[in-house]
């Protein structure tokens, strides 16, 4: 009788563990395959769909007659980029240059900033106040008071470039410092972590997801920075080609500019996309790269 | 048996705790007085917002209170103390640490000997069965687990005083009673002393050498009971006839309060 038992949990057990390890074999092979076509398709489907505007836009160009001063039809575009190269590329790298500066400063101020707000009440509630009121004043319209200041060279582009996209950061580092659960704090008072050391090992990095969050705002408004620095005194840079285009009613041009300017502002938000990578533990980028799907 | 274990190693006298919100003043604790001998597993079990965590936090140094005194082995608390290990409801894991980071926080913060306490953590770890899953981050764990690595490192440095807040509160029943099993391993080996805040009958019961009844707020003492179960305690215990008496004598304390009502 127990024999028989034995031999019959012997007969279901094994065949159903082999049976089981193929399943999940197969389960893990499907998630694989999944998560692969998944990683594809979010390239693939904008990809698609902008290929086909593109398609719509040249055949309507072509099908319409649509005059070129008003809508250039793509292979213009593309015609006008390949003969202004190196004038697109000159003027890109002018602009880069104003908008690293501009996204550098607004971390070397902002930041420090950030923390003398977090670490120094009086601080925050003097100057907190007008730091957020003073985001009332239309940054653009202070752009020409710069030249008069600064001239035309650099500076009144990288400091209008910071003037716009230094507040993200400030905002998004003394928010992300402030937001961190008491227990977290209880807890390091328990272990006699110094404050100090409590900021270096648990309040900076609780920070770091929104700081983060606030760079990538910051980036891409000191592309627009420092194309309204090059619009009201320039000499050179996109913004300025922009205005020169926009005088010789060559709307290609015009478009390739704003083509370049595009790529730029996409190439630098990758860029810190690469440095959150490498800075913080997986958990958080996939946390981040959801925020950044619905911006 | 008038030995220096008897001494009190944790006394509480006339504790109160105000709390001033808008409209009114909020009196979570009020004159609470009891003392805790070393070596002994202290619960204190009572309804929600009777103030039981409020008193957890003030025994930790953490929060003032509002009138009375803390002592611990003779000394008055006016600061967070330090020769705690303490385990809240949430596990509160550093989310950029790896459960083995998380437990060595601890060991990094008290400047042990790293070595040393990484061994002693991934020990900790195995004993509770996180064997395996040291270098997993705490967003790859299930709640239970993460509340056993917070328990690994409120222990690895061990601590003369362990301070539990509702620990188990937010897990499942296998799971909890697992950890409850867990724990009690833990207490007898290192003979800790532990003041263990629930709502749970039966997990003060199971753990306690004795249990604090709470009234609802202000929360002070309903009534002290001795828990005289031989350790260590099975879950099959749980059916026996002094466990039952005992859970009853606390039931019948919360029905005469009106914390529970029968209909």
């Amino acid at each position: 009788m127990t024999e028989r038992n034995i031999l019959a949990a012997a007969v279901v057990v094994s065949p159903d563990r082999t049976g089981m390890d193929e399943i999940e074999a197969g389960i893990q092979r499907r998630r694989r395959k999944r998560e692969r076509s998944d990683r594809i398709g979010a390239l693939a489907y904008p990809i698609g769909v902008m290929a086909a505007l593109v398609v719509i836009w040249e055949a309507a160009a072509r099908l319409f007659a649509i005059p070129a001063y008003l809508l250039p039809a793509p292979s213009l575009i593309a015609q006008a980029m390949v003969a202004n190269s190196t004038v697109l590329i000159k003027q890109s790298v002018a602009t880069s240059l104003e908008i690293v500066l501009g996204f550098a400063l607004s971390v070397a101020v902002g930041v420090p900033l950030a923390l003398a707000i977090f670490l120094w009440k009086p601080f925050a509630r003097s100057v907190y106040p007008l730091l957020v009121s003073s985001q009332a004043v239309p940054k653009v319209a202070v752009a020409p008071l710069f030249l008069v200041w600064f001239g035309f060279g650099l500076l009144p582009k990288v400091l209008i470039a910071f003037l716009i996209a230094f507040f993200p950061v400030v905002i998004n580092t003394a928010m992300g410092l402030a937001a961190i659960e008491r227990e977290k704090i209880y807890l390091a008072q328990s272990m006699g972590l110094s404050s100090f050391a409590t900021f270096r090992k648990i309040q900076l990095p609780n920070a770091l997801p929104s700081i983060f969050a606030g760079l990538k705002i910051s980036i891409t408004l000191a592309v627009v920075g420092a194309v309204v620095g090059e619009f009201v005194g320039g000499q050179g840079g996109l913004g300025y080609l922009l205005l020169i285009a926009n005088g010789n009613m060559d709307t290609s041009l015009l478009f390739a500019g704003i083509a370049a300017l595009t790529f730029l502002g996409v190439v630098f938000f990758i860029l810190i996309g690469i440095v959150e990578r490498l800075v913080l533990p997986p958990h958080a980028v996939e946390r981040v790269s959801f925020e950044r799907g619905s911006m | 048996m008038n030995n220096p274990a008897d001494d009190p190693y944790l006394r509480v006298d006339n504790l109160c705790k105000i709390y001033a919100t808008r409209d009114a003043e909020v009196r979570a604790l009020n004159d609470l007085s009891f003392t805790q001998r070393r070596g002994e597993f202290l619960s204190h079990v009572g309804p929600s917002g009777c103030g039981k965590s409020t008193l957890l936090m003030i025994a930790a140094g953490l929060v003032p209170p509002s009138g009375g005194a803390v002592c611990v082995a003779g000394r008055s608390i006016d600061r967070p103390r330090t020769d705690i290990g303490i385990v809240f409801q949430s596990p509160v894991l550093l989310e950029w640490r790896t459960a083995l980071g998380n437990v060595l926080l601890q060991a990094e913060a008290r400047k042990m000997d790293l070595k040393d306490a990484e061994r002693r953590a991934r020990e900790l770890l195995g004993s509770v069965g996180l064997g395996g899953f040291e270098d997993r981050y705490p967003h790859e764990l299930s709640g239970g687990m993460r509340q056993r690595v917070s328990i690994c490192r409120a222990l690895i440095h061990n601590p003369d005083h362990l301070l539990m807040d509702e620990p188990f509160g937010a897990l499942d029943a296998l799971t909890r009673d697992q950890l409850v099993l867990d724990l009690q391993a833990l207490v007898i080996e290192r003979r800790m002393t532990v003041l263990f805040i629930t709502h749970s009958i039966a997990e003060a019961v199971f753990l306690s050498d004795r249990v604090i009844v709470m009234t609802p707020r202000p929360g002070c003492i309903d009534r002290i009971i001795d828990i005289k179960l031989p350790r260590p305690r099975t879950l099959a215990m749980r059916e026996s006839p002094e466990f039952a008496d005992y859970s009853r004598q606390i039931l019948d304390l919360f029905l005469a309060r009106g914390v529970l009502r029968e209909h």
